[in-house]
């Protein structure tokens, strides 16, 4: 099988506007003085508090969790008295009770924080602890908790792990410099995963426009070793889970189904990084790789932030604005999420903070669908994109959900080629909602 | 702009109050609908220069005629349907082209005038306006004049100064040059046909814009190039039109007149390649386009008219809607 330049049907090229950040190596925030840390910060249930106000706490200390299966353990980023226990509002847009810590400088790390065993020592359940503990969760948007991605139901035979370093939204790049600065942590957070799961084939799939993080990961692997490195095409969605499967193995994973269901587990390579710095420093994921970044913003750079760091205090250290902002983004431009205010903290989600300008966010006039096609062309789930939207703006969810509105993976691909700019996938979230919260009810 | 100036030092409020918060994606590419209507403009410049080149002014002042109209129908029906004026999305500009295309050089102006309205008012407007029109609005409209006044409509002039009348080519493999009756024999059309370098270059009897296979060519590939069409529909409806003329028994010397001529290449790289009236799913396109040319090879052959395009696509048009339905592409990870 040749190993380059692998893709999936539909697509489309954005720009990339990655030179704003793509050559600027990794640093460090300064320390935060203060920080809010969200008690729900992934998918699945929220955690509950372990420390009280008044209480003193030290970097990599857990300090919430939560019973239940589906949760990742949370701790603080800070050495400091916890000052609060308040509500406040996520950039995800929920409302979630959040610890305060006012940070003492001192940076005393806590006890637990220690290497753990070498990995050939480590056994499967004990690799899938050390993650949970760790309170590890996807990083590369949707932050699902990384354990339980890896204990999948024992009927369902995995053999095949891929590592996503596609990172095919625009303007993101702390995944490259993750991998092109830290390449063996990535490729032993992989080496942990296949150990977890058993499994021998490992694949780090990365976009052809990243060729110095390709080679730097292929520097790493040994000659006999079960991974490789994947080019793919540089082409959006490729780093959907769905997609990156199909263009590695072939395999078409069913609608309405799960990597699972095709023997795969897709993690993010950032994920890897975290999972290799639990084993080898005891690190629990207290800080993550965040790009700043867009035309909106002065000093772009890729900024190793503490959570809990409120997005203003990481856009002063790049500079602040650049003029006035029109849009502020987590995460990239495709599938991030627009901002009210930059009063919300970093959390374990937030690989990017995308600036636009108030020229880019302008919204351009829509006009009617000339049926030309191109939504339909580009969608990487082969939908009608033009059809159910039309009906999901009539409010005929059933008449969505005749044109399959659930598979969509709202990846955009459809609003972003319309010449028309009609809102595609935007009606289809809305219908997709509509359909879930009515098949919830019956 | 004034109070929009941002002050760092104000609270985070006052950001927040600039912010645009809009679901995502919020980056948009620079297609847009105006930018293809103008490539389909530029594509049918050169076949314009052309008709006015082998048919005189006559064939601008109809051009110029049937676009202004165009444009000045929407804006009415627009206006009086209350709708937002769209003249500037330049898609009435192509529909008075096109119309224009469709008409013989020495049509006179009311001609053009009268199905520019009915192309935009009754065609597009009363149907939805832009992209909700079922049929193709400029051969729905050239169809309708046909059938209203055939003599007119049918009474094509030759390339030249003195402007004298004859049969197009096919009309002459179908009746004979002097006889708009009896059939002719191959000799005695062979005779009477233009040379196909004349056919290839548009020096010869036809309607305005259809007559050049070269200039619609050059368009054609612009329109290829720029991706505002693909080459499925007009290479797949060609290809068609010309096997069933083969298996129809057409002889294969006749068979390059018929493609260079009775309007086939405007028809397929132009009219069957319509965004709104044509088949929008991928294996769609390929049956509409494979349906037209059936369809064209037919009605030459075995149908009253010389040529057949035109009733083609706007049978194909009608039939878009339900060719959509049975071939909706399967989704990623269905069984169907
Ligand atoms: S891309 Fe836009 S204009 Fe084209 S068919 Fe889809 S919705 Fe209609
Ligand atoms: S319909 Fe959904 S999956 Fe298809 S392109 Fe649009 S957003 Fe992506």
């Amino acid at each position: 099988m040749k190993l380059e330049n692998l893709t999936f049907k539909g697509g489309v090229h954005v720009p990339h506007s990655k030179e704003l950040t793509e050559k600027k190596s990794l640093i460090y925030a300064n320390e935060p003085s203060v920080v809010y840390i969200p008690l729900h910060q992934h998918t699945g249930a929220p955690c509950e508090a372990l420390v009280n106000v008044g209480d003193r706490v030290k970097i990599g200390q857990k300090i919430a969790e939560s019973s239940a299966f589906v949760s990742a353990p949370i701790h603080s980023s800070v050495a400091g008295i916890v000052k609060s226990i308040t509500n406040i509002t996520t950039p995800t847009g929920m409302n979630s009770a959040c610890i305060v810590i006012e940070s003492d400088g001192t940076k005393e790390v806590h006890e637990s924080v220690k290497p753990k065993e070498s990995l050939d020592k480590l056994s499967s359940k004990e690799i899938i602890s050390i993650i949970k503990e760790a309170g590890i969760t996807g990083m590369g948007g949707a932050g699902f908790p990384t354990h339980v991605k890896l204990s999948p139901p024992p009927e369902k035979k995995i053999d095949t792990i891929i590592l996503n370093g596609a990172e095919c939204e625009p303007f993101l790049t702390a995944d490259h410099r993750l991998m092109l600065e830290m390449p063996e942590k990535v490729v032993f957070g992989l080496r942990a995963i296949m150990k977890a799961l058993n499994v021998e084939k490992g694949f780090i799939g990365v976009e052809n426009n990243k060729m110095d993080a390709v080679h730097a990961l292929k520097s790493v692997i040994r000659e006999d070793d079960k991974i490789e490195i994947v080019t793919l095409k540089a082409k959006y969605p490729q780093g959907d889970e769905k997609r990156i499967i199909n263009a590695i193995t072939g395999r078409k994973v069913p609608s309405g189904g799960l990597p699972m269901d095709v023997g795969c587990v897709v993690n993010n390579v950032s994920t890897a990084k975290a999972i290799a710095e639990a084993i080898l420093e005891g690190k629990p994921l207290y800080e993550r790789v965040v790009t700043v970044t867009g035309n909106g913003i002065k000093e772009p750079k890729n900024i190793v932030v503490k959570i809990g760091t409120k997005f203003q205090e990481v856009i002063d250290q790049c500079g602040g604005f650049n003029g006035t902002p029109g849009k502020i983004i987590m995460g990239g431009p495709m599938m991030g999420l627009a901002q009210f205010s930059t009063d919300v903290p970093v959390i374990k989600g937030s690989g990017g903070i995308l600036v636009l300008t108030e020229e880019e966010a302008l919204a351009e006039k829509v006009s009617p669908c000339i049926k030309c096609g191109k939504c339909l062309e580009v969608c990487p789930v082969t939908l009608q994109p033009l059809h159910i939207s039309a009906h999901a703006l009539k409010k005929n969810f059933e008449g969505a959900e005749r044109f399959n509105a659930l598979d969509c993976v709202e990846c955009g691909a459809c609003s972003f080629i319309c010449p028309a700019k009609r809102p595609l996938v935007e009606s289809i979230r809305f219908a997709k909602r509509e359909i879930l919260a009515k098949r919830k009810k019956s | 702009m004034e109070g929009k100036i941002l002050n760092p030092t104000k609270t985070d409020s006052a950001i927040s109050d600039l912010l645009i918060v809009s679901s995502s994606p919020h980056l948009r590419s620079n297609e847009s609908v105006k930018r293809i209507m103008l490539d389909v403009i530029i594509a049918l410049i050169p076949a314009m220069i052309g008709s006015v080149y082998f048919f005189g002014l006559n064939a601008l002042k109809l051009i110029l005629i049937s676009i202004a109209s165009a444009l000045f129908f929407e804006a009415v029906i627009q206006k009086m349907l209350k709708k937002e004026i769209s003249i500037n999305d330049y898609s009435a500009v192509i529909t008075g082209i096109l119309l224009a295309f469709n008409l013989p050089a020495n049509a006179p102006w009311w001609i053009a005038v009268f199905g520019s309205g009915f192309a935009i008012i009754i065609v597009k407007q009363l149907f939805g306006g832009l992209g909700s029109n079922f049929m193709n609005p400029a051969l729905a409209a050239r169809a309708v004049l046909l059938t209203s006044w055939p003599n007119i409509m049918s009474n094509f002039v030759l390339p030249g100064a003195d402007a004298i009348t004859g049969a197009t080519p096919l009309a002459i493999m179908k009746y004979g040059a002097a006889d708009a009756g009896a059939s002719a024999t191959v000799a005695q059309a062979a005779a009477e046909l233009p040379s196909i370098l004349n056919m290839f270059i548009g020096n010869r009897g036809g309607a305005i814009g259809e007559t050049s296979a070269l200039l619609l060519l050059i368009g054609g590939l612009y329109l290829l190039i720029r991706k505002v069409i693909d080459w499925k529909i007009p290479v797949i409806y060609i290809a068609t039109t010309a096997v069933f003329l083969l298996l129809l028994g057409v002889e294969t010397d006749q068979l390059v007149y018929h493609i260079l001529g009775g309007g086939l290449i405007l028809g397929a790289f132009y009219m069957a390649t319509d965004y709104s009236s044509g088949a929008i799913t991928p294996i769609g396109q390929i049956i509409f386009a494979f349906g037209a040319g059936a369809l064209t090879a037919l009605i030459r052959v075995k149908g009253g008219f010389p040529e057949g395009v035109s009733y083609s696509i706007l049978l194909m048009n009608v039939a878009a809607p339900l060719i959509d339905k049975f071939t909706a592409p399967r989704v990623f990870g269905r069984s169907k």
